[in-house]
């Protein structure tokens, strides 16, 4: 008796829960999305997530767009904008554009956003992003320029990527929490719930501006967040949820498999390398001598890699930059085949004829790091493996205590090669090479105004920086997006979702 | 009754100022929080900076005075990460957190005391079989496993029930099961343990042979002595689901507590994991003492030792 009324709660409660549920949305026109990371601030100046990244080019917009196929640069805030000398850049600002909360968008918004955001102290989380800026200054209501501090051609790039215009007197109003709780831009879609980490209601900005974004057309969008991609994949079988990314190589060929879904892989700018301590910083370690560095390019299989893990779109990288970024030559690289047989001669050569032990450290992509380490073991290299979590491996770079390390970086979606060479090799707390002559091009490189001089520059660091085998750059990324056959979307090289792009099928 | 309960209370608020000392201070050697603040692109100087900005670099003790003292007002400081109040950011996600604890812990009661009781009345029998079969399973099978499994079957093959979230009770249903089946063995194993053990003591013979009706004799003179160590685990289960349900939490999407310590860990965002565990070690200290007053309360004896 008891049983039986035990199993009649779970049905009718069942029941009550699956009525109220919205299950197929298509016919609400509510896409409902899976995030994996927990966002920690909407504000897009206060995040350093991907999926900060997809709420930023949403909610907001920058003065500059960056056509993601053609990678071409048009007016989107701005109608129209030219560079007064090396450090000042004049925009004509859009007129008629209003925020979500209807506030009208003119030169104030642009000086207020770019000088909060320049100033340090302010705190904006990836500062490499907007500490190139010194100040805005208003000429008109629809003129502004922005001052620089010094040359930085990588300005027009940042303006159409991560620096987004922000509302002045709502800014001014609730500071970055306040923007976190109740995001307010100018963009294709207005937050209309935002529950920190957890859960994003989107809906259509129906005054959306003529944009080269271009107009929405799904009507709603809902994210939450699932941490467990397992958890996603029910979710997408039981009908509550409609489009999942960042899906495993392996979950996504047997979804692949499936009529009811559409699986589609694209590359991404994140690369994948071993970073070796050239410069001796965590003490005595044979990757001081260049042959051992070379040794340990030579061990690995980069294409097999590639092919039995990554899969997908993704591409062996012989640079320590992306290949699409500007300046990244991808000419200037020393290429290392794989050649086991090589390397342990190299290895003879440098004075370690059975090999040598070391400390290697990484972050994710375990099975990755433990493919590598077989081939280092191959020719000789033993390692000691420590598998950390990323905050507390940044630190230990920073302080210069790691001999070898499986890392990856994604540029933060900018297509200039500044984004991710510079960032690595000018003495900065994360550079284990302390190479000068590199230093010398990529000051030169990452300032000059001219194309032909930063790629000249580029090319001869990187020339450097392969050629001292001071990383071993391995492979590019990929991202799998995995939808319901009610959703059409084709995925851009940049891991960011755009939900402008959507339509339902 | 009143003296036991003082006592208590006393060994209560040291353990808690014991622990809140050890886990400000155990947080401090696990690395630079000056250096995880930072970031990539700082300076020596910045950081230097940095460490006069947040005071890092006064001694720890007056740092843990001025923290303890804040937190006693309910000021646990601004999350590194999320960059709100952590109380405000503990306190939505502990009311997942608790309701799945109570949830759990009282699923976990519900089935395995009178399990265990039936599993003892009849010992060797098929229900005892059953019981131990239960338990065991129980204890050998993974909590993501099983959350995976009861969400294939009841989310996906049969649709009763939602994948992940908490929006709704019916989202609380999956992980209230697992996370109660996990404590379900302990319980059920030290409630069949206790009751053999009372059922063939002298005074369970003596009310028999007076002829008192079994029902009371199992219940009123029997389970009253048996359950004694059950109150203690259960309290102690119960902080464990409160600090400890991770891995439930996760699978089932459900932003609680749990989670956020985890995740917390991993971004080295000190000021809410130092609130946590405080409040995590609050839960224990409460409910270990609660226990002590139960079982003071139901065995005499305990209040003279």
């Amino acid at each position: 008796m008891k049983k039986s009324w035990f199993k009649t709660t779970i049905a009718s409660v069942a029941l009550i829960a699956a009525s109220g549920a919205a299950w197929a949305e298509k016919a609400n026109d509510t896409l409902r999305v899976g995030f994996t990371k927990e966002l920690e601030n909407v504000d897009s100046y206060f995040n350093s997530s991907r999926e900060g990244v997809v709420l930023q080019r949403a909610i907001w917009d920058g003065l500059i767009y960056r056509d993601p196929i053609t990678n071409e640069y048009s007016g989107n805030l701005a109608t129209s904008w030219e560079w007064i000398d090396d450090l000042t850049l004049e925009f004509k600002l859009r007129e008629g554009v209003t925020f979500h909360n209807g506030e009208a968008f003119n030169a104030d918004d642009v000086v207020y956003t770019v000088n909060f955001v320049a100033k340090e102290e302010n705190g904006v989380k990836t500062q490499r992003n907007v500490n190139w800026m010194k100040s805005a200054e208003k000429i008109d209501d629809y003129t502004v320029r922005i001052h620089l501090k010094e040359a930085f051609p990588a300005a027009i790039e940042f303006l159409s990527g991560p620096v987004s215009m922000y509302p002045n007197e709502y800014y001014a109003e609730v500071g970055p929490s306040g923007m976190g709780l109740k995001p307010v831009g100018t963009g294709p879609y207005k937050a209309v719930s935002v529950v920190p980490g957890q859960h994003f209601v989107l809906q259509k900005n129906a005054d959306y501006h003529d944009s080269p974004k271009g107009k929405a057309s799904i009507e709603n969008v809902d994210i939450r967040t699932i941490p467990d991609v397992n958890t996603q994949m029910a979710e997408l079988f039981s009908g509550s949820l409609d489009l999942i990314w960042q899906v495993p190589a392996d979950q996504a060929e047997k979804l692949a498999q499936m009529d009811q879904f559409t699986v589609s892989n694209e590359s991404t700018m994140r690369v994948g390398y071993l970073s070796m301590d050239a410069a001796g910083r965590s003490g005595d370690t044979p990757f001081t001598n260049v042959l051992v560095r070379r040794a340990v390019n030579h061990a690995i299989n980069r294409e097999e890699l590639v092919a039995a893990l990554l899969k997908g779109k993704s591409k062996v990288v012989w640079t320590p930059c992306f290949p699409s970024q500007f300046g990244c030559v991808q000419d200037a690289a020393t290429e290392y085949e794989y050649n086991p047989e090589k390397a342990k001669a190299l290895l003879a050569e440098a004075g370690y004829p059975d090999g040598f032990t070391t400390e290697f450290y990484a972050y994710r992509n375990r099975e990755y790091a433990e493919a590598i380490l077989s081939y280092l073991n191959a020719v000789g290299i033993k390692a000691d493996f420590k598998f950390l979590q990323y905050s507390a491996l940044r630190e230990l770079n920073m302080t210069g205590d790691v001999p070898l390390a499986f890392l990856t970086w994604g540029s933060f979606s900018i297509n200039d090669a500044s984004a991710m060479v510079s960032q690595f090799f000018k003495h900065g707390s994360l550079d284990d090479a302390r190479d000068d002559q590199v230093l010398a091009d990529l000051t030169i490189a990452d300032s000059a105004t001219d194309d032909a001089t930063r790629i000249e520059h580029y090319g001869n660091a990187i020339a450097r920086i392969t050629d001292q085998a001071y990383w071993a750059p391995m492979f590019s990324y990929n991202t799998n997006y995995v939808s319901t056959n009610e959703v059409s979307y084709t995925p851009t090289a940049d891991e960011v979702l755009r939900f402008t792009t959507m339509t339902w099928n | 009754m009143l003296n036991f309960i003082l006592k208590r209370l006393g060994l209560a608020v040291l353990v808690a100022f014991t622990v809140s000392f050890i886990s400000f201070s155990l947080l401090f050697m696990a690395g630079d929080p000056a250096v995880a603040l930072a970031g990539e692109t700082a300076s020596g100087e910045d950081i230097e900076a940095l460490r006069k900005l947040y005071g890092f670099d006064r001694p720890m003790l007056v740092q843990y005075g001025e923290w303890l003292w804040a937190a006693l007002r309910g000021d646990f400081g601004e999350s590194y990460y999320f960059r709100l109040p952590v109380a405000s950011l503990i306190a939505e996600r502990l009311s997942v957190t608790m309701t799945l604890g109570l949830c759990g812990i009282t699923f976990a009661l519900v089935t395995a005391v009178p399990l265990g009781v039936a599993a003892a009345i009849r010992p060797n029998s098929i229900i005892d079989r059953v019981a131990l079969f239960l338990s065991v399973a129980g204890q050998a099978m993974p909590s993501f496993w099983f959350g995976l499994i009861l969400i294939v079957l009841f989310a996906i093959k049969l649709g009763w029930l939602p994948p992940s979230g908490a929006s709704t009770p019916a989202h609380f249903i999956m992980p209230t099961i697992v996370l109660g089946y996990y404590a379900m063995p302990a319980i059920m194993r030290l409630t069949r343990a206790g009751m053999l053990d009372v059922l063939s003591s002298d005074y369970i013979r003596t009310a028999r042979a007076k002829g008192a009706p079994e029902m009371r004799v199992l219940f009123r003179h029997a389970l009253r002595n048996a359950i004694i160590p059950v109150v203690s685990l259960a309290a102690v289960q119960m902080g464990f689901m409160l600090g400890g349900s991770i891995v439930v939490e996760s699978i089932f999407a459900l932003h609680g507590a749990g989670y956020l310590a985890w995740e917390s860990i991993a971004r080295n965002d000190l000021p809410t994991v130092q609130a946590l565990i405080l409040v995590f070690s609050m839960f224990y200290i409460v409910f270990t003492f609660l226990a002590d007053v139960l079982n003071a309360w139901l065995d005499p004896r305990m209040r003279s030792s």
